[in-house]
């Protein structure tokens, strides 16, 4: 057991607790164990600027696709300046972008769609070739990038993605393209800031989500009504 | 005097700790147990994760070193199996090791002097009970000037009262089962009583102390600090079930009251609160409460809101044995307010006691907050609901948590 | 072998709801117990507190506290002219990793089933007759009743603090319960969650058509608890934080919340964390289980010797854990003979998308389940006659928490999914939009069930289970069925847009979120022909071994499954307590 520290005379004292015995690791017995100051925090948010996956023109592109899934108006900033880019980059330098959660031995085989995604690309990679391919068939068809396209014809490009009417070769499914796109942009903006995404919490005050609290009883006299709460994060240094 | 060990000198000085007991002895033994677990001798004597029960090796640190304990078994290379009873008494009541040579007071005996000389057979029956463990326990090491264990015979001279424990006969049987108890064997005093400046006692008797990050409670009487306003039941309750009506014991005492106070018995826990209900209080004087509108009060009460309601409650009452209530909290109120930084940004768990296996546990927020906000929340709980007591700064926040060895607040973006 | 643990009394595979209930009943006997659980130790203010659990990313859209599918996946087909192929992604087999398994992160909806659930096959032959079954349907009797396991539902909902109101209470009907459920003997230890904007609407709406609301049985402490344990819970404080989610104030019902603080104080047991068992071992006969091989942290191999053997490892790991250790006859779809693997169902989901005009749900305050149900067309608790089908639906409305990101899809047919449009009408339907859900009951169905896979291994080498699955004609006849009394309540509840839904309209398919409750593959019976452990969950080849969990159901209710799971698993610490231990050996004659 974890004795307490301490000494008459002295003022030199740490911690104390009652832990079992964890001598071995992984065998627990007689207690539940227990550390001070011991938190699965999450994963430390991005550092300031520099990126860590996408190039800038990879990043340039995202936000670009970022701005015409969420464009800015009254009700909160674009999808661009929410950092859904800083985001994505961040998603895909890390556990997501790999697809470690993800099962990949065995053969690729392209079964029924029930049978769902078999394909051995991790999103990091898809948003590699993506682009790329992306790029190239807007240099066929319109003579430029993605990225210098006028925001009209971004949209309509982006419509036809989604309807699967935009062929970007082989490697790329152009479907499953867009729905990353679509979901990884969604969620840098609906996310919690602390993820790099949804700058000065702007998605939830347009929705009128909470955000990071875990205590609605005081309100549930007021159900049905229009509640108008502050957002908090999980890092809120305006509270 | 202080070195006058002759009051140990009724123990037998023949017999070694190294010989088994007899069938004979069992009830001794039984007596010695409690005997061991109301001084919580396991506190020290055994290592941290550690079933080498009482085989010492423990470092307690200190500013002038670590100190060892010592291995207590019957062993007789690395343990006390060679000491007499004599020598056994010699150590517990007056410090002094089996040569003759002084004890840092780490060891208690200051406390156990007070240990009558039944009590004191019983324990060292139960010493000769318990499992000899072959562990040889680091040399202790002070460095110069400190390794001079000659040293403590100043200490002695000025702070030890070599004085068994008295019976008040103006007062109740009951009052004088508690005063021993406390006095003696569960030493409240070591934490509870604030020091001076090399570390004995100052007068002011179980009126909390600083234990560097924690703040060892006022426990006398007073309505404001202390357990003024509780009731025996309810101290019994604290002491018993590690939790009471607005209290859950964590940090240093969570463990007391697992290893030490939740096992005593009933009509001990009670003389122990006739007791403290009756020592002079500490006459603390209240401020006035800080009112809400300041800037620190108002980003307190969003802190506290947006982090602390789930288990704490918006009316600061907590949740009965799980979460402490902040609200009426006296510990909360002293003005050292070293605990509830320290619990703020480490995280605490309450006391396991049998009563109570569940001994929620609070989260760490040194990641979540700054070292505004967890002053600002600490400055809000001390002054809302009735409360009131004085302004914790970020500065003390900021040294706590280097004190602490605890991360800075998680960048933003 | 080199690395040999010292002989427990028991040896538990899987540390969830199963193992942490059995391993208390079996540690307060006495018993020496050891537990094997594959995930981490998991502590409330450690791993899930109200500070990191306000986190949708994290725990929901990346399920961080599930099973990755990299560990362990199965492979799927939805019948046996295809290839199966690996769920490579996450999908609706939502297995724990961790000390408390699924109990730590599930919604907390704590049923009881009816007594039809566990006599269907002669409750439907004495009410319609033999024609009632369609063809392939695998319909039989559990060989217990609802009246046998009450006394164990009874105790599992005062263990885990549920929260609700009886509507059948000692033989009378209770106004605002269910009046369909079976015969309680007690109420419920905890009164009811508080209702929201939508129970409201729902429970109104229901009333309105002559149909009979009730609040759900909900995981969620309504108000501080001790539980008969001594361990304590505090109040749900309606953070909508809950599925996928441990719950931080220790307001959900858990293992880690209910019962294992209890149990780590008893010296007799030990869990042995991050350790992965792969075989049961058996003697040479076959006859008796001699304990378990697992891999630890490092994946070195060890031997948990052990008298008695509890598989508890959640509903597919329990049937290939069997499969693997190749005990009982694996069955075979094709000459439709042997028991393991046999009888594998779901859950029949239909209902229908809700779009309100003009209300505030704040969907945001919620728990995993607080519902409103009506259990009028569920079970066999309406006239099947000339319907074609048997079973049905309880049809129920959750106000569970907002999902954010999860939700950004649920608009009306026909809104831009990006794009000014997208954000307008998302603001519009984070307060308008809901959904009726109808979990209906599933039969199982001889072409459907559960095997080792011929090619996919996960990556110590063993062979992945194979999920061979799609709807029967009964259910999808039972869920077109319910998908028009869901958009009559709808209807009924003043939504501007009412849109029917069906999962079962379709093909069977792992990403189709329609549920999670993957049922059956090693069924309890009344005869080993048909079972592969009797009515005390006790295999019937090897009377040492016992198999907890959703895996013995031959048949899934209009229910969430977890009170069944939790009062069969005390149920059975019933029978090693006071029948084997006595007399070890088979505690059913055949």
């Amino acid at each position: 057991m974890k004795r307490r520290e301490f000494l008459t005379s002295i003022t030199a004292l740490s911690v104390a607790s009652t832990i079992p015995n964890m001598s071995q690791a992984e065998v627990v017995n007689g207690g539940q164990p227990w550390v001070p100051g011991n938190v699965k925090t999450p994963l430390a948010p991005p550092r300031k600027g520099g990126l860590q996956y996408l190039t800038q023109h990879e990043f340039d592109t995202v936000g670009a696709i970022a701005e015409r899934f969420i464009p800015a108006d009254e009700t909160s900033l674009s999808g661009k300046d929410a950092g859904c880019a800083i985001f994505i980059d961040r998603q895909l330098a890390g556990d997501y972008g790999n697809a470690v959660a993800i099962y990949r031995l065995g053969r690729f085989v392209k079964g029924t769609p029930e049978q769902g995604p078999q394909s051995p690309l991790t999103p990091a990679q898809r948003y590699r070739l993506g682009i790329a391919a992306l790029d190239k068939a807007m240099q066929q068809q319109y003579g430029k990038q993605f990225l210098s396209l006028s925001s009209e014809l971004q949209d309509q490009v982006l419509s036809e993605m989604e309807k699967d009417a935009l062929n970007l070769g082989e490697d790329v499914e152009t479907r499953v393209l867009f729905e990353l796109l679509l979901q990884n942009v969604r969620e840098g903006f609906l996310s919690d800031p602390i993820y790099g995404g949804n700058k000065d919490m702007t998605s939830w005050k347009m929705i009128g989500f909470p955000g990071a609290r875990y205590d609605f009883r005081d309100l549930l006299p007021k159900k049905g009504l229009k509640l108008n709460i502050i957002p908090t994060s999980l890092i809120d240094n305006t509270l | 005097m202080n070195g006058d060990t002759s009051a140990d000198d009724v123990a037998n000085n023949k017999v070694l700790t190294r010989q088994l007991p007899t069938a004979a002895d069992a009830a001794a033994i039984e007596r010695g147990k409690y005997v061991a677990i109301a001084s919580d001798c396991t506190a020290c004597h055994t290592m941290a994760e550690s079933k080498l029960s009482l085989a010492g090796g423990y470092l307690i640190s200190t500013p002038f070193g670590g100190i060892y304990s010592s291995n207590i078994t019957p062993d007789v290379e690395t343990g006390i199996g060679n000491w007499t009873e004599r020598d056994f008494f010699r150590a517990v009541r007056h410090g002094k090791g089996k040569q003759g040579e002084n004890l840092y007071p780490a060891m208690p005996y200051n406390a156990y002097v007070k240990l009558t000389d039944e009590d004191m057979h019983d324990l060292w029956m139960y010493m000769r009970s318990v499992k000899p463990i072959h562990y040889q326990v680091p040399e202790t090491d002070l460095g110069f000037p400190f390794n001079i264990r000659l040293i403590m015979m100043g200490w002695n001279l000025l702070f030890f009262r070599n004085d068994s424990f008295q019976m008040d006969l103006s007062k109740s049987v009951e009052w004088n089962r508690g005063a021993y108890l406390v006095e003696g064997p569960e030493h409240c005093a070591v934490c509870h009583t604030p020091k001076n400046i090399i570390g004995g006692d100052s007068s002011k008797y179980l009126q909390g102390s600083n234990l560097s990050e924690w703040h060892a409670p006022d426990i006398t009487p007073d309505p404001y600090t202390g357990i003024g306003l509780w009731s025996e039941q309810q101290v019994i309750d604290y002491l018993k079930l590690g939790s009471n009506h607005v209290a859950v014991a964590s940090g240093p005492m969570a463990e007391a009251v697992t290893n030490s106070t939740q096992h005593l018995t009933d009509t001990d826990l009670k003389a122990i609160a006739v007791y403290l209900k009756q020592v002079p209080a500490s006459k603390t004087i209240r401020p006035t409460s800080i009112a809400p509108d300041t800037a620190q009060m108002k980003m307190g009460e969003n802190v506290y809101s947006a982090n602390c309601t789930a288990c704490h409650n918006s009316d600061g009452k907590g949740i009965p044995n799980l979460a402490a209530s902040l609200a009426g909290n006296p510990g909360l109120m002293a003005d050292d307010a070293s605990s509830i930084i320290t619990t703020i940004l480490q995280g605490g768990r309450g006391a396991v006691t049998v009563g109570n296996p569940t001994s929620a546990a609070m989260p760490s927020f040194a990641w979540k907050l700054s070292d505004e906000q967890a002053a600002a929340a600490a400055t809000y709980l001390r002054n809302s609901w009735g409360n009131a007591a004085g302004a914790v700064s970020a500065d003390e926040v900021a040294r706590a948590r280097a004190e602490l060895k605890l991360p800075a607040q998680m960048a933003g973006q | 072998m080199n690395n040999v643990r010292p002989k427990a009394d028991v040896a538990i595979v899987g540390l969830g709801w199963c193992g942490s209930l059995i391993a208390e009943e079996l540690s307060r006997a006495g018993l020496n117990v050891v537990a094997i659980e594959r995930g981490p130790w998991f502590e409330t203010s450690t791993d899930f507190p109200p500070s990191v659990d306000t986190d949708e990313l994290r725990w929901d859209t990346r399920r961080s506290m599930l099973l990755p599918p990299a560990v362990e996946t199965t492979t799927f087909r939805n019948n046996i002219t295809q290839t199966a192929l690996p769920s490579r992604e996450w999908n609706l087999n939502e297995l724990g990793y961790n000390v408390g398994g699924s109990g730590t992160h599930w919604a907390g909806m704590a049923w009881r089933f009816t007594p039809f659930d566990f006599e269907p096959y002669s409750q439907t032959i004495k009410r319609y007759g033999k024609s009632q079954i369609a063809k392939g349907v695998i319909l039989q009797d559990w060989g217990i009743t609802y009246d046998d396991l009450e006394p164990f539902y009874d105790r599992f909902e005062k263990i885990a603090g549920v929260s609700g109101k009886a509507g059948k209470l000692k033989g009378k009907i209770i106004p605002d319960g269910n009046p369909f459920e079976g015969n309680r003997s007690s109420e419920y230890p905890l009164p009811p969650l508080e209702s929201m904007r939508l129970t409201d609407i729902f429970t109104e709406g229901a009333k309105k058509i002559g149909l009979h609301p009730f609040m759900v049985p909900a995981g969620q402490a309504s108000r501080a608890y001790v539980n008969p344990l001594g361990v304590r819970m505090g109040p749900c404080t309606y953070c909508g934080y809950c599925l996928y989610y441990g719950c931080g104030n220790f307001s959900k019902s858990s293992p880690n919340a209910c019962v294992i603080p209890a149990l780590m104080q008893r010296e007799n047991f030990t869990v042995l964390t991050d350790s992965a068992v792969v075989r049961v071992n058996t003697a040479d006969d076959g006859k008796t289980a001699t304990g378990v091989t697992y891999l630890d942290k490092n994946k070195k191999e060890w031997v948990q010797p052990a008298d008695i053997v509890i598989l508890s490892a959640f509903q597919l790991q329990n049937v290939r854990l069997l499969l693997l250790s190749k005990i009982g006859i694996p069955y075979n779809a094709v000459t439709k003979t042997g028991v393991v693997g046999r009888a594998y169902s779901f859950q029949t989901v239909s209902g229908a998308a809700l779009y309100f005009r003009n209300e505030n749900l704040n969907q945001f305050i919620g728990a995993g389940a607080l519902s409103s149900q009506v259990d009028d067309w569920n079970g066999d608790n309406f006239d099947h006659t000339g319907l074609g089908f048997i079973g049905g639906a309880g049809i129920l409305v959750v106000a569970r928490g907002a999902r954010p990101i999860g939700n950004a899809d649920s608009l009306p047919p026909g809104t831009p999914r990006w794009g000014k449009d997208w954000k307008k009408a998302y603001t519009h339907a984070f307060q308008n939009a809901t959904f009726i859900f109808g979990q209906g009951t599933s039969f199982s169905h001889e072409d459907y069930y559960l095997d080792l896979d011929p090619e996919y291994k996960d990556d110590n080498g063993n062979p992945l289970l194979r999920v061979t699955f799609d709807y029967n004609d009964n259910d999808r006849r039972s869920a077109k069925f319910i998908e028009e009394k869901s958009v009559e309540i709808g209807k009924s509840m003043g939504a501007e847009q009412v849109i029917g839904t069906n999962s079962a309209s379709g093909s069977y398919s792992p990403y189709n979120f329609a549920s999670d409750h993957t049922i059956g593959g090693a069924v309890m019976g009344t005869h080993p022909e048909t079972s592969v452990v009797n009515r005390y969950q006790q295999c019937w080849d090897v009377h040492n071994l016992f198999v907890l969990g959703a895996s013995s159901f031959p048949n899934n209710a209009g229910y969430n499954p977890t009170g069944t799971i939790g009062a069969l698993s005390l149920w059975t610490a019933k029978a090693i307590i006071e029948q084997y231990l006595k007399n070890p050996g088979p505690l059913v004659k055949v």
